[in-house]
């Protein structure tokens, strides 16, 4: 039901959004409605800042400097370093990237469920920024409708300066990889590209290309319209900003929030109806990301800084909940065998590599007599070892496990194991 | 790059989206590059020593698939 109360937010006016510290800054307040129309879009946010000329695009990209804003895509890199190496090549084009094939996390496909305009915004705003005349949006076949209609809403407008193209993603965990990315654009295979030559220098059709995650271009659409110290009035003056969770697992609501970054992992549980069952481990960031002891992450604030000295970053945002009575070893299995199968398979470290470890995490986890030998000898042989971070990120994933799960793998050394498996969304197994 | 027994400013590089695992490099350049479990290339970041580097620049021409390169370090 799209009732008009679920979007009282947007009936105060850009006012509302504008006072400082003003969260949700992203996602209408209130419970999922169905997507903003884009009158309802204008009504909260204001209008977008007319055509750029090079002087506006000029301080908009230092604006963005200003803000600190980072990729929100999982690698964190500056977003104005990003626009000003593209914008200095030659026509080039931007790439909207709401693949989101992380299958445990939800944050891109609820912003572009809900906020599709402001997604829009960001990414006619980027292209301004670096001078292309095209913006490709790349969406999860979840928004693909939501995504079209809003595009159409805009043309009917007369809305744009910019030509908006709308994509598919493919349904794979390294379709996102900014490469691979543009490889399913130009060719249809979802699969990274080798590098150099970066995608910004030479990305779609030879042309240096932007490839930014959805939630980056709405957070760029903001900054467009209300500046660099508005966009640091909530997150911390390391990591300014906002950004969007996926908090899961053994928690009673299970939810897509919007949470300054370094807000304390334990709020963000709360924000989620809190935890359903006594916690033993969180998996931070996404299925690249790390495992850590439930307790001590607890009161850690959710920024790079405050979960560094665990192993952990925020990533793309995934807060798992493992509840005690699980198993991180068999979970941790799971995971490894599903990005196993979903390596590209050109590289053959990640290739025959990673179908290695996992083999020996499901041996681990299943108390089949798992040789410890064999895994600490495979993880440096595949750590950094591929065309992109696929394989690093399975390895990281596998010794954060290692680290944190000590009394199970001691529990499963002495041939016994009392936990349950199915926390972790795993799609089923694809053949290569 | 003044002394015979320093380093080049070169390290070697290898796109493992093309490489086969053929393993002619590590057969070649055995001071720098070993092969992992299933038979794909380690070379490291150094710099190649310099005493090394015309038989660097060899295994770079010996893959069949034009995986291995030398770039500047």
């Amino acid at each position: 039901m799209r009732g008009s109360a679920d979007l009282s937010c947007y009936a105060a006016g850009p006012d509302a959004i504008r006072s400082p510290g003003t969260l949700p800054r992203l996602l209408p307040a209130g419970q999922p409605a169905g997507p903003v129309s884009l009158a309802a879009h204008l009504t909260r946010y204001g209008p977008l800042p007319a055509g750029l000329g090079r002087r506006q695009r000029e301080s908009l990209m230092a604006e963005v400097g200003q803000a600190g804003l980072t990729g929100r895509g999982g690698a964190g890199y500056p977003t104005a370093r990003k626009l000003a190496a593209v914008a200095a090549g030659q026509d080039p084009v931007v790439v909207a990237n709401g693949t989101e094939g992380e299958p445990a996390s939800a944050k891109d496909k609820a912003l572009m469920a809900r906020s599709p305009q402001l997604v829009l915004d960001g990414a006619v705003l980027a292209a301004e920024i670096v001078g292309a005349r095209e913006a490709v949006i790349v969406v999860h076949p979840a928004a693909r409708r939501v995504i079209d209609d809003a595009a159409a809403e805009r043309t009917r407008a007369g809305f744009d300066r910019v030509r908006i193209r709308v994509r598919t993603a493919a349904e794979r965990f390294v379709a996102g990889e900014a490469s691979a990315v543009v490889h399913w654009i130009e060719r249809g295979i979802p699969a990274p590209t080798a590098s150099p030559p970066r995608v910004a220098e030479r990305g779609l059709r030879g042309a240096p290309t932007l490839v930014q995650n959805v939630e980056t271009l709405a957070h760029l659409a903001l900054i467009a319209r209300y500046g660099a110290a508005w966009f640091r009035s909530v997150g911390t003056s390391a990591e300014p900003g906002s950004m969007l969770v996926t908090v899961r697992g053994a928690v009673r609501e299970p939810a897509v929030l919007e949470i300054g970054v370094g807000t304390p992992i334990a709020r963000a549980l709360d924000q989620a109806g809190g935890a359903s069952a006594p916690l033993q481990a969180l998996l931070l960031g996404g299925y690249f990301g790390a495992w850590v002891h439930a307790g001590a992450a607890m009161d850690r604030p959710f920024s790079s800084e405050g979960l560094a000295d665990l192993g952990a970053e925020p990533g793309a945002g995934l807060i798992a909940a493992l509840p005690a009575g699980a198993c991180g070893l068999r979970e941790t299995a799971r995971v490894v065998r599903y990005l196993a199968g979903e390596s590209a398979g050109q590289c053959g470290p990640c290739r025959f590599g990673l179908d290695a470890i996992a083999g020996q995490a499901e041996r681990l986890a299943d108390v089949r007599g798992a040789d410890p030998g064999l895994l600490k000898r495979w993880l440096p042989q595949v750590d950094g070892r591929g065309g992109c971070a696929h394989p690093s990120g399975a390895v990281r994933l596998v010794r954060s496990a290692l680290r944190t799960f000590e009394a199970e793998l001691r529990q499963h050394a002495m041939g016994w194991c009392s936990g349950t498996a199915g926390v972790l969304p795993v799609p089923a197994g694809r053949s290569r | 790059m003044t002394a015979r027994t320093g380093q080049a400013a070169v390290r070697l590089r290898v796109n493992l989206i093309a490489c086969d695992g053929r393993g002619l490099c590590a057969e070649a350049l055995p001071e720098l590059i070993t092969l992992d479990d299933w038979g794909f290339p380690i070379v490291g970041d150094q710099p190649v020593p310099l005493r090394l580097l015309a038989g660097a620049r060899e295994t770079t021409r010996l893959c069949p698939k034009l995986a291995l390169r030398l770039e500047r370090a």
